[in-house]
């Protein structure tokens, strides 16, 4: 059987397939083992494909990791070409609180090792590029991650197997013929096949990849830029001085991150040459087409650009092709230029997956990146995950899932999924009592770093236990997966849940936004749903939306239509924690979602409530009497009395020195007016 | 009559105050229990029923009245009852809301005197009907049992007789008459009596102030007042009703020989003015008094003592604007007052929060306690015995709790070997998170390296001051017969004894293994809590046999009394052993304090609590233990309450009574089932005699209790900002804004859920918007606590 399924080599594309189909295979006799076996097999060991490694590790899973080059980042180790990395690598917050400063290191991976931090690796706020490749390798040593190097995946195909954990294997060859069997396949293999526009004369224009970074290879000429993203903007950058000029000419217009607030678009400390633009020095940015182009090269070795169009139109030499100028004669890049240059961008290298995979790209609008659902699964094929920067397609000019920043939280939330489907080791979670419901929220909004950086992609979630008296704290759940919630995590949400998510406000972020403006950031909490800036947002649902919900949610919400929502309103500090500002809101929303009283009492106040009511507000119930009352202190008591939230006791309601002979109700008793404490009495 | 009207009004309204207030005691009114009193409603037929709750004992100006009234009443056919309402009835009628109350009474009055009509044509049929003969009051209210509702139905009461009034709650009537102001109640005065012509319509006067009984009042008033005085006086001299009411009056002023002109303006002005203002004509000819020579109009407020006003106006519109103006500045000031009688919610609420918040400028000498880091933390605590505090510098109860173990720091300055830490779970998260501290504050002691104990204890500085001194090893080993009695003594321990009432000592044969590791695991559990010791030696049956007990056996020594006990342990497992131990740690009549009424409550049974200012009575103290020994209270948890060190007792005392009972005052509390509270009488002695009577008339049920404690659900203190609301608000001024239809009809079916007492909102929107929209009338607390705070005013 297996000997027939062989003999049809390049079948049907439907034909299951036993085993890999490399060239080396067919010279082999009849195999006799099946081929080495592992529960997960990672693709790269790039940062998301250490960072997974890192989290198998630790779980105790069996993994391998597999990297054609002989050292871990490989990517790096070329890329950038100009060195200078634009992630943030913020050394100093002021802070000490290690989740917290996460969010503004943009570098370093998950782990429980503090010396495998960035900053021990580099000084620079944009750090150098070996930098990262050093740190990588250490990562890797210093974990000890089982890594395979120089191991090249040249195709991976499925085997089906009924006993397998998904009904199929994957089955990896690589460059030596070898077959490796895996139950699961993480694909970390980045983004690195140069974008490539093809048009007439695309031969003469250099690559992003192989361009000199010498600035004086440059000196004196004229420099056209295909392309506007920051590869082509640090290219710009690095020979703005010693050019003619630049231009840069790209379909559509400049994405400023700063406007758009995705790290993806140009960078502030790129964007040199939009200064010089804007100031008149002959540089220059243009929109076009690039696909209805054409690149002339005329005799002297100039390039002319001209339109596919005309190139068509005749065969003729190329000095006597059209060019648009003799139409138009102020056609913008009639001049020649000594240069073009493309720097495109990178995309997913499909072409080692067998077609059987079904790994098709994501579509028109972001064709570069693989096809993957929100859990980051493949949709052709179950067990099949892709990580790190190639799975974008999730978050794309959205947050930062493309970025180490971003998809270290990623590949965690992967990981936790995976731990749940194949190891029932269900989602981590806290449980707590009720009362501490708002103080959770509060912690994770001001420490943690996966909301802050993965914002609206992994959001909190709080399930709630029955009868809302305690409640489950889950981290960093896909937020676009939450129908499948259970499935996912094996936890229940019977009962209600809530979701904390970190939200930018509605129309503040866009390439043609002026995130300047005037009157900009609220100050006022009731004004807080028109927050701006980065912001804590609380979605209450009484059931777990379903799936349809999740689809067909409204244009611009990040999730479907909450029973209740709250936005605590923007920080200038990223510091919710103002008594009245951010917790108090917060609060309120929270008991006014359950239905309850979520203050905290002294001791002292629940002692009268227990002797007064029959039912006590759960912060008493869950700590006065279970012995944890809180005793307060007599300058505390002095404040509350000043308050008036506390009442002076001592000084209250004295018995008269009659003993009570009088008439009661008869004449106006001395002292106070008594009012029991229900106040179901209202003076009109 | 009508300059008598506004006394009968007020009397009206007193009389419904006294309903609130009063009880009665007066045999004549026929007394009915609610369910006997709507069985015998007769349809069609009216009847004052007066609902009062039983348990205030005084007795009431207001039902002598209203039992001299019954006769009167009667010759027109309204029949007087009153219904006995206990704390616990449910009867709506019975409800908490007295203006609900009261809503009822007069609509059971006035069933007939006021016309609920539905369409526009009813109205006119009224309206046609009372052409020439009377005006008509009509009112659109939201819901029958508004507030407005109420004002309404008193004013009907008031006034019934001179006007018709007419109400609906139809949005689609009051839109027929041109009001598209559905959200609120309005009220009309249609000025029937003076149209003769049938063809015609009644002038309409709208009612622009809020439906209260007070502005109805008022706006009645004026329309009564009559529409334009003439007068001759000087302007500062007259007086009309609208000064009383507060309007301002506005003088026409006028000439002969302008007179008929001057009029029909004038005219015209009062009718537009008409609720507003009183409108008068000045003739100037024959008036002694100089007014300026241009001016027109004289403005004068209601308010004594502020000048007239000489206006020139070109127009009619500009006089109404510039009287309008100035009632409006009056509005506005209503309005704030109205604003700060209505929840603030930026208002911290929460006692804890507040406190620190308002202690935060004070330095702590924090330098007391050792600040531990993620790089300290370890070697400190393996360095020294360290108790660390877990806390975070944004969570209000941990700075609570920290400025306690401050004070501790303080207290236990050069004396103690343990060391006081703290980390600052904000800054040190991970640290926190390694030491499994999730929740705030947590204090773990750790000792020589080992397993870190979690102190489960009052968050004071009392309670955590016993937890450090009792750490000693437990259970301790005992090694000689001398050496177990001067444990038993207290002679070993002497300094703990302040912390540990009792000592506990495991009796075991040297063979007995398991037990004496069962007995080892309760003391552990139990270190910092109790003083326990274990002796097994060979020699144990000299003790067991002294102290008459059965091995393995405890013996608990209680030193207060100076007691031995013993408690056979056979087969006792460690957490039958805690059990053991914890309730012989419970006294058989303590004094109650805020630190240990938890350990009673755990007990489930009703407290019997004396109350005491001061220390307790002996012979008290005697009675009751007499009755304990006796085991006639085996179904109580006996205790006493010391005013003076328990102060909140006064706050309990007053929920309990109206006025502050004398004391000593004995009470039984049923917490735990029905929340009934008795109080034994305090005409009779504390003796035991006397009490056990009593009990067993409580046993029998034939006791009255004084109150019910509340049994409510704590709510929200306050509702939150709608935001969806806010969102949707924003959204539906774009027209591609979606609504999924399923939220809509999830909301409908809530709304039936969920309408409880809160009949004043009309339900348009979804229950969660109108829910934190409207302030929460059912809650119970934030009114409580208003009445806090009235108190402390007058303090």
């Amino acid at each position: 059987m297996r000997l027939a399924a062989a003999a049809r080599l390049w079948g049907p594309p439907g034909l299951l397939l036993t085993f890999a189909l490399h060239p080396a295979l067919c010279l082999r006799p009849a195999r006799t083992a099946a081929p080495p076996h592992r529960d997960y097999c990672v693709l790269g060991a790039g940062p998301a494909g250490l960072q997974m490694a890192y989290f198998l590790q630790r779980a105790g899973r069996d993994y391998a990791v597999f990297e054609r080059a002989p050292r871990p980042g490989s990517f790096f180790a070329r890329y950038p070409r100009h060195r200078r990395l634009i992630s943030i690598n913020k050394r100093h917050t002021g802070k000490a609180n290690a989740e917290f400063n996460l969010r503004h290191d943009w570098n370093s991976l998950l782990s429980h090792d503090p010396q495998l931090l960035f900053r021990h690796y580099s000084r620079a706020y944009f750090p150098d590029a070996g930098d990262m490749v050093r740190y990588l390798g250490d990562f890797a040593d210093r974990l000890r991650l089982r890594v395979l190097y120089n191991t090249t995946i040249a195709h991976v195909t499925l085997d089906k197997d009924r006993q397998a954990w998904n009904g199929h294997y994957f089955i990896l060859t690589d460059q030596t013929g070898q077959a490796h069997r895996c139950s699961v396949l993480l694909v970390a293999t980045g983004l690195w096949v140069p974008n490539q526009v093809d048009f007439p004369g695309s031969e003469h224009v250099e690559g992003y990849e192989s361009v000199s970074v010498d600035p004086k290879d440059f000196e004196g000429q004229n420099v056209l830029i295909l392309g506007r993203g920051n590869s082509a903007f640090e290219t710009a950058e690095n020979i703005l001085g010693v050019t003619n000029f630049i231009h840069m000419l790209s379909r559509s217009r400049v994405r400023l991150s700063w406007a758009t607030h995705y790290v993806g678009d140009l960078r502030a400390i790129n964007n040199g040459l939009l200064d010089t633009y804007q100031l008149k020095s002959l540089d220059g940015l243009l929109e076009s087409d690039l696909t209805d182009l054409a690149v002339v090269k005329d005799h002297e070795g100039k390039f002319h650009i001209t339109l596919k169009f005309f190139l068509e139109e005749s065969n003729q030499s190329a000095d006597a092709i059209t060019l648009p100028q003799d139409d138009n004669d102020n056609f913008a890049m009639r001049v020649a230029y000594d240069r073009v240059i493309r720097c495109l961008g990178w995309k997913f290298d499909f072409s080692i997956f067998n077609k059987s995979l079904r790994l098709s790209s994501s579509g028109e609008f972001s064709k570069k990146y693989p096809l993957v659902k929100a859990s980051y699964e493949s949709k052709g094929s179950r067990g099949l995950f892709v990580l790190g920067t190639a799975s974008h397609s999730v978050d794309y000019r959205k947050s930062a899932g493309g970025f180490i920043h971003g998809f270290r939280y990623t590949v965690r939330a992967v990981h936790r999924l995976l731990e749940h489907r194949h190891h029932h080791v269900p989602w981590p979670s806290t449980e707590h009592p009720i009362s501490q419901l708002t103080n959770s929220i509060v912690r994770r909004v001001n420490e943690a770093s996966g909301l802050y950086q993965m914002f609206s992609v992994l959001a909190d979630v709080i399930l709630l236990k029955e009868n809302a008296t305690a409640f489950e704290y889950l981290e960093e759940f896909p937020m676009q997966m939450l129908a499948q919630l259970e499935t996912i995590t094996g936890r229940k949400a019977q009962h209600g849940l809530f979701v904390i998510n970190m939200e930018y406000g509605r129309n503040f972020s866009g390439p043609d936004k002026d995130v300047f403006f005037y009157d900009r950031s609220v100050g006022h909490t009731e004004d807080a749903w028109q927050s701006n800036f980065l912001h804590p947002v609380i979605y209450y649902y009484r059931h777990l939306p379903t799936e349809q919900e999740v689809r067909f949610r409204p244009a611009d919400w990040a999730l479907p239509r909450p029973t209740a929502i709250h936005h605590i309103v923007e920080d200038f500090l990223t510091d919710w924690t103002a008594p009245v500002g951010h917790i108090l809101p917060l609060r309120r929303f929270l008991e006014n979602c359950l239905d309850t009283d979520l203050r905290s009492f002294y001791a002292e106040s629940c002692f009268l409530f227990a002797l007064t009511h029959q039912k006590l507000p759960p912060f008493c119930q869950q700590g006065y009497l279970r012995m944890q009352g809180l005793m307060g202190t007599e300058s505390l008591r002095r404040h509350g009395i000043e308050s008036g939230l506390l009442r002076d006791y001592a000084t209250v309601g004295r018995p008269r020195e009659d003993g009570g002979q009088r008439p009661v109700g008869s004449s106006p008793a001395p002292g106070l007016p008594v009012q029991p404490l229900d106040g179901n009495k209202e003076e009109l | 009559m009508m300059s008598s009207s506004f006394n009968i009004f007020r009397v009206g309204i007193s009389v419904v105050i006294m309903c609130i207030f009063y009880k009665s005691a007066v045999d004549s009114l026929s007394e009915l229990s609610p369910q006997k009193y709507f069985s015998t409603l007769q349809p069609g037929k009216a009847s004052l029923a007066y609902f009062c709750q039983a348990d205030s004992p005084r007795t009431s100006i207001f039902l002598e009245e209203l039992n001299e009234a019954i006769t009167p009443l009667q010759d027109y056919g309204i029949s007087v009852a009153k219904v006995n309402c206990v704390k616990e009835e449910t009867s709506r009628y019975c409800g908490k809301e007295e203006d609900l109350m009261k809503a009822y009474l007069f609509s059971a009055l006035l069933f007939n005197e006021v016309k609920y009509i539905t369409t526009l044509e009813d109205l006119q049929n009224i309206e046609n009907a009372l052409k020439g003969k009377a005006n008509i009051a009509f009112s659109y209210v939201r819901a029958i049992g508004t507030p407005e509702h109420r004002a309404v139905m008193e004013a009907a009461f008031v006034y019934g007789t001179t006007y018709q009034f007419v109400l609906t709650t139809e949005t689609a009537l009051l839109e027929s008459i041109g009001n598209e102001d559905i959200e609120n109640a309005h009220l009309y005065f249609f000025h029937c009596k003076q149209v003769l012509d049938l063809t015609l319509q009644c002038r309409r006067t709208l009612m622009e102030q809020p439906l209260t009984t007070l502005n109805i009042h008022q706006f009645i008033k004026t329309m009564e007042a009559p529409l334009l005085t003439e007068v001759t006086e000087d302007p500062q001299q007259v007086s009309t009703v609208h000064l009383q009411l507060g309007l301002p009056l506005v003088f026409i002023v006028s000439q002969q020989a302008t007179y008929e002109a001057d009029r029909r303006t004038a005219e015209w002005v009062a009718w537009r003015l008409l609720g507003k203002a009183g409108v008068l004509l000045l003739l100037r000819d024959s008036l002694e008094v100089d007014i300026p020579q241009h001016s027109n109009v004289i403005f004068r407020r209601a308010e004594e003592g502020v000048p007239v006003e000489f206006l020139v106006l070109d127009d009619i519109d500009s006089l109404i604007s510039h009287v309008e103006s100035n009632v409006h500045i009056e509005e506005i000031q209503e309005d704030e007052d109205e604003d700060t009688k209505s929840p603030n919610m930026d208002v911290q609420d929460d006692e804890v929060a507040e406190t620190v918040y308002r202690d935060r400028k004070r330095p702590l000498p924090l330098e007391l306690t050792v600040e531990l880091t993620e790089e300290t933390f370890n070697t400190t605590v393996v360095a020294s015995d360290s108790i660390v505090l877990f806390y975070a510098g944004w969570q209000a109860v941990s700075m609570a709790f920290l400025q306690s173990y401050i004070d501790l720091a303080i207290k236990l300055k050069g004396t103690s070997t343990m060391l006081l830490t703290r980390v600052n779970c904000a800054d040190w998260s991970d640290l926190c998170t390694k030491q499994n501290v999730t929740e705030f504050p947590v204090v773990k002691m750790y000792k020589e390296g080992k397993n870190p104990v979690s102190y489960v204890g009052m968050l004071g500085t009392e309670d955590l001051l016993k937890f450090i001194q009792l750490r000693i090893s437990c259970p301790v080993n005992i090694t000689s017969v001398q050496e177990a009695e001067e444990y038993l003594s207290g002679e070993l321990y002497k300094d703990l004894i302040s912390y540990s009432s009792v000592s506990v000592l495991g009796l075991f044969s040297p063979n007995m293994t398991t037990a004496k590791e069962d007995f080892t695991e309760a003391g552990n559990y139990l270190k910092g809590y109790a003083i326990t010791g274990i002796y097994s030696e060979e020699d144990v049956l000299i003790l067991s046999d002294k102290y008459a007990a059965t091995l393995p056996a405890l013996l608990l020594s209680r030193h207060k009394e100076g007691k031995i006990e013993s408690i056979p342990l056979a087969n006792s497992h460690a957490q039958d052993i805690i059990q053991i131990i914890t309730n012989a740690l419970l006294e058989t009549f303590p004094e109650i304090t805020v630190e240990n009424l938890p350990i009673y409550l755990r007990l489930q049974k009703p407290l019997l609590i004396l109350f005491s200012d001061g220390s307790i009575n002996p012979q008290y103290k005697k009675a009751i233990l007499m009755l304990v020994k006796e085991k006639h209270l085996d179904s109580l948890t006996p205790c006493w309450l010391n005013l003076k060190n328990t102060p909140v007792g006064r706050g309990i005392l007053q929920s309990y009574f109206d006025t502050m009972p004398p004391l000593p005052l004995l009470v039984v509390v049923n917490l735990h089932s029905g929340g009934q509270v008795f109080a034994f009488p305090s005409d009779q002695a504390i003796t035991e005699q006397n009490l056990l009577l009593w009990l067993k008339k409580l046993e029998a049920g034939l006791e009255n209790h004084i109150t019910i404690l509340p049994a409510q659900e704590w709510k929200p203190p306050l509702p939150a900002y709608d935001f969806l609301s806010m969102m949707d608000a924003a959204a539906s001024q774009h027209p591609t804004r979606k609504d999924p239809e399923c939220t809509k009809e999830m909301d409908v079916q809530e709304n039936d859920k969920k309408q409880h007492e809160d009949k004043s909102a009309i339900i348009k929107e979804p229950i969660e918007t109108l829910r934190i929209k409207h302030w929460n009338r059912s809650n119970w607390f934030k009114e409580g606590e208003k009445s806090f705070r009235h108190d402390n005013k007058e303090l």
